[in-house]
């Protein structure tokens, strides 16, 4: 058991290797993690002192298994039976207990389309790109400014949408982001490496800070004061009855029905929406257009040489990642119900970024877990730290041993508040062990290790900074003449 | 009719004039060569003609259509591939992915019909799996499709550039130094490939060469360029006695005695 505590994740990947060979045994193991999770967290006693603590330490555990079945092999309809009963029945029951437990699992679910949406633009096709907040920003203004009562111009002048009209702007929002994309992409998509992820920053802010200021002449988005109210989707026929008898049969405490309703119809929104975008970028990832996206991210100038046109895929992948966050955006909105330009700052740029290297760039299994991860780092785990160090402090607790009174924990020091430092901690750690991320993708793989390589051969670096300007400038000229045709 | 007709081309970088008024006539369904030393401006020159660089003055008419102002996907696409001097894979990707995308295209690359899997989608996916793993097979790579492309040797890489160069059912393949490295055997292997290529396929060939005994043993027509210049063209008889050629390869001394040599076997 040491080996599989020890940090090197490679080590605990290793042993599950080992013991997942067998297609039996390795569904077992992985029921049985679902259910030994599940219980434990049935089990937990909300009023207990070590709550918290024990609370962050087992949910993580419990929503990393949809991440374990995807990764091990075993019979194809039987891994989609599991996954869909513990999706729509076991995580929708435990929400119903405590409601916190479904709107982590309706972030995550935001958070890992948003990821996967993204990685389309990094990932597949290796563009680096930290401006794209903003796509995820022109969906949830698009919706909120239909449906806002704040004086937007749609709304003052009666253009304001009911609720059903939520499904239609989903796809309103992803044509809407695609277009956003394209006419971004158009003039930045010229360049590469670090100054397409400078320009595209900047892209980011330019979105962030018209949504500030696009409230007057013409009211589009209420400036800095938000949009408040924004509508929602009716609660889906059924689904408020559903978690009643539940919460009577199993005799449940529910503060609000309405409320654990609207959320599981969030939940189940976001949970969809999520399919469909791993079904997509699994769809794009296998096909002739993934493998140009390939071909363009290890070699532009061959790729170029071979006929793939190369603004052409580079839009296509802008564009498609942007759609993907378009979409999300409206689901966003309306579950936030309030937006305002904070909720689409750099920050979320960078976080989203984060969650596709830590989890493994490129990869779909990968960049779900490391949306998991950096959610639930974000609004769990640190957030139940802090939680615990204050009922700590409540009761005066002594840290036994040390004789350590914990009320000398300077409240300067609250966990939440380690956030970004955690993060930063968290990504410097991966970029020195483990570089293409804890679910490391192939290619990737096979790719830092070439330019490992590279870096210790000096003749290979100084032939590509001398070869490098001469062939990539002319393309990027021609091409600029012909997009513009 | 030529099948590449190129006129007065005129290429300088900075103060450099790397390739100066050269004219070259490619017959279809010949092999031809490039030559020259070092720095001659060969590579320049396909560059030129595949839309990696633009040319300052001169003309490039391929089967009828100019190539000027054409980006070199529209000019992959229009019928001419390449490979590289210094081989240019897609490292990571298999040996079958590389080939995959030779075939951009000619393929009807179509967001929706990839999004839904359409069956007209997978047939063609079908399609080009199985035409690629047919190249494979001709440039004698069977079997090893699925392996990293730069895991492979060298002269497999060598291969599976020209595979994937005939990928795009080209009219017209130009071959960079295509046997540079390669030991008396493997570039008596690659010399047969090449004439399979124009024989069996149908498609011209152009090499840029620096191994006179391949050079002379394949080409049918030969092009020598010198800074920049073309100092000589014609059969490779030709070349081989051209005083021009020789001293640009060995310098003026040896052109004299070369001269020499070969008035003394006239007589």
């Amino acid at each position: 058991m040491a080996t599989t505590t020890s940090p090197q994740s490679g080590g605990i990947a290793a042993t599950l290797r080992d013991l997942f060979a067998n297609k039996v045994t390795a569904t077992a193991i992985a029921v049985g993690y679902i259910v030994v999770t599940g219980l434990l967290l049935f089990s937990l006693d909300q009023r207990s002192l070590w709550f918290p603590i024990a609370n962050m330490c087992v949910f993580p555990l419990f929503i990393l298994s949809p991440v374990i079945i995807l990764g091990i092999p075993m019979d194809g309809r039987l891994k989609s039976g599991i996954l869909l009963a513990l999706m729509v029945v076991v995580l929708p029951f435990i929400g119903i207990v405590n409601t916190t437990y479904l709107e982590l699992a309706i972030q995550i679910s935001i958070f890992a389309g948003l990821a996967l949406g993204l990685n389309i633009v990094v990932g597949f096709a290796g563009l680096l790109d930290l401006g794209y907040v903003a796509f995820f920003a022109v969906g949830a203004y698009l919706w909120a400014s239909f449906t806002s009562p704040a004086d937007t111009i749609f709304t003052v002048n009666g253009w304001g949408v009911p609720a059903w009209a939520f499904y239609v702007f989903l796809f309103i929002a992803v044509g809407l982001a695609a277009l956003v994309g394209i006419l971004l992409g158009l003039p930045v998509l010229r360049l590469r490496g670090d100054y397409l992820a400078i320009v595209t920053l900047g892209f980011g802010e330019m979105i962030r800070i018209l949504a500030r200021n696009a409230d007057s002449p013409i009211n589009l988005t209420n400036g800095s004061q938000g949009l408040h109210n924004i509508g929602r989707p009716d609660t889906w026929f059924g689904l408020r009855e559903i978690s009643v008898g539940l919460a009577d049969t199993f005799n449940i405490r529910m503060e609000n029905p309405d409320t654990v309703a609207r959320q599981l119809m969030f939940y189940f929104l976001a949970l969809i929406i999520l399919g469909v975008i791993m079904l997509l970028a699994r769809r794009l990832e296998n096909s002739a257009i993934g493998r140009a996206w390939t071909a363009i991210r290890e070699d532009e100038v061959a790729a170029i040489a071979m006929g793939v046109p190369l603004v052409r895929m580079k839009l296509l992948a802008f564009a498609t990642g942007a759609s993907f966050a378009g979409a999300i955006g409206v689901l966003y909105a309306a579950k936030q119900t309030f937006i305002d330009p904070s909720s689409f700052l750099l920050l979320q740029s960078i976080q989203i970024l984060a969650m596709v290297i830590v989890g493994g760039i490129g990869g779909i299994r990968g960049v779900l877990l490391g949306a998991m991860i950096v959610t639930l780092l974000d609004l769990h785990v640190l957030t139940n730290f802090s939680l615990q160090v204050n009922a700590l402090r409540n009761v005066n607790f002594v840290v036994p041993i040390i004789n350590w009174p914990i009320t000398n924990w300077p409240a300067q020091l609250e966990p939440a508040k380690y956030q970004p430092l955690v993060f930063g901690l968290i990504l410097v750690l991966m970029m020195l062990f483990r570089p293409a991320g804890l679910l490391p993708e192939k290619r990737r793989k096979l790719e830092l290790l070439e330019r490992k390589e590279q870096g210790g051969d000096i003749g290979e670096i100084t032939e590509m900074t001398v070869t490098e300007p001469h062939t990539t400038n002319p393309i990027v000229s021609e091409d600029d003449g012909k997009a513009n045709r | 009719m030529a099948l590449l007709s190129i006129n007065d081309l005129v290429k300088s970088f900075g103060g450099i004039r790397a390739v100066r008024d050269v004219s070259v006539q490619i017959q279809p369904n010949t092999i031809s060569s490039i030559i020259g030393p070092n720095g001659a401006g060969k590579t320049t020159l396909f560059n030129l003609l595949t839309g990696i660089y633009k040319p300052d003055s001169g003309t490039i008419t391929f089967n009828g259509k100019s190539l000027i102002g054409m980006r070199p996907d529209q000019v992959n696409a229009a019928g001419i591939a390449r490979t590289f001097q210094s081989i240019r894979l897609f490292p990571n990707m298999t040996v079958l992915e590389n080939v995959m995308v030779g075939m951009h295209t000619r393929l009807n690359v179509s967001l929706v019909q990839t999004l839904l899997r359409t069956p007209g989608f997978r047939e063609q996916e079908d399609h080009v799996r199985q035409k690629s793993n047919d190249l494979l097979r001709f440039v004698g790579l069977a079997g090893k499709g699925d392996e990293i492309s730069r895991n492979l040797p060298y002269g497999d890489q060598r291969r599976v550039e020209i595979a994937r160069a005939l990928a795009s059912d080209p009219k017209l393949i130009l071959l960079d130094e295509p046997t540079a490295g390669m030991n008396p055997n493997e570039s008596d292997a690659a010399t047969a490939l090449f004439r399979r290529i124009r024989d069996e396929k149908g498609i011209t060939v152009v090499l840029i060469e620096h191994d006179m005994r391949v050079v002379m043993g394949i080409s049918e027509h030969i092009t020598v360029l010198d800074f920049g210049k073309k100092i000589a063209e014609g059969t490779p008889q030709d070349i081989r006695s051209n005083p021009h050629v020789i001293e640009a390869y060995l310098g003026r001394r040896a052109a004299g005695t070369a001269e020499q040599a070969a008035e003394g076997e006239q007589v």
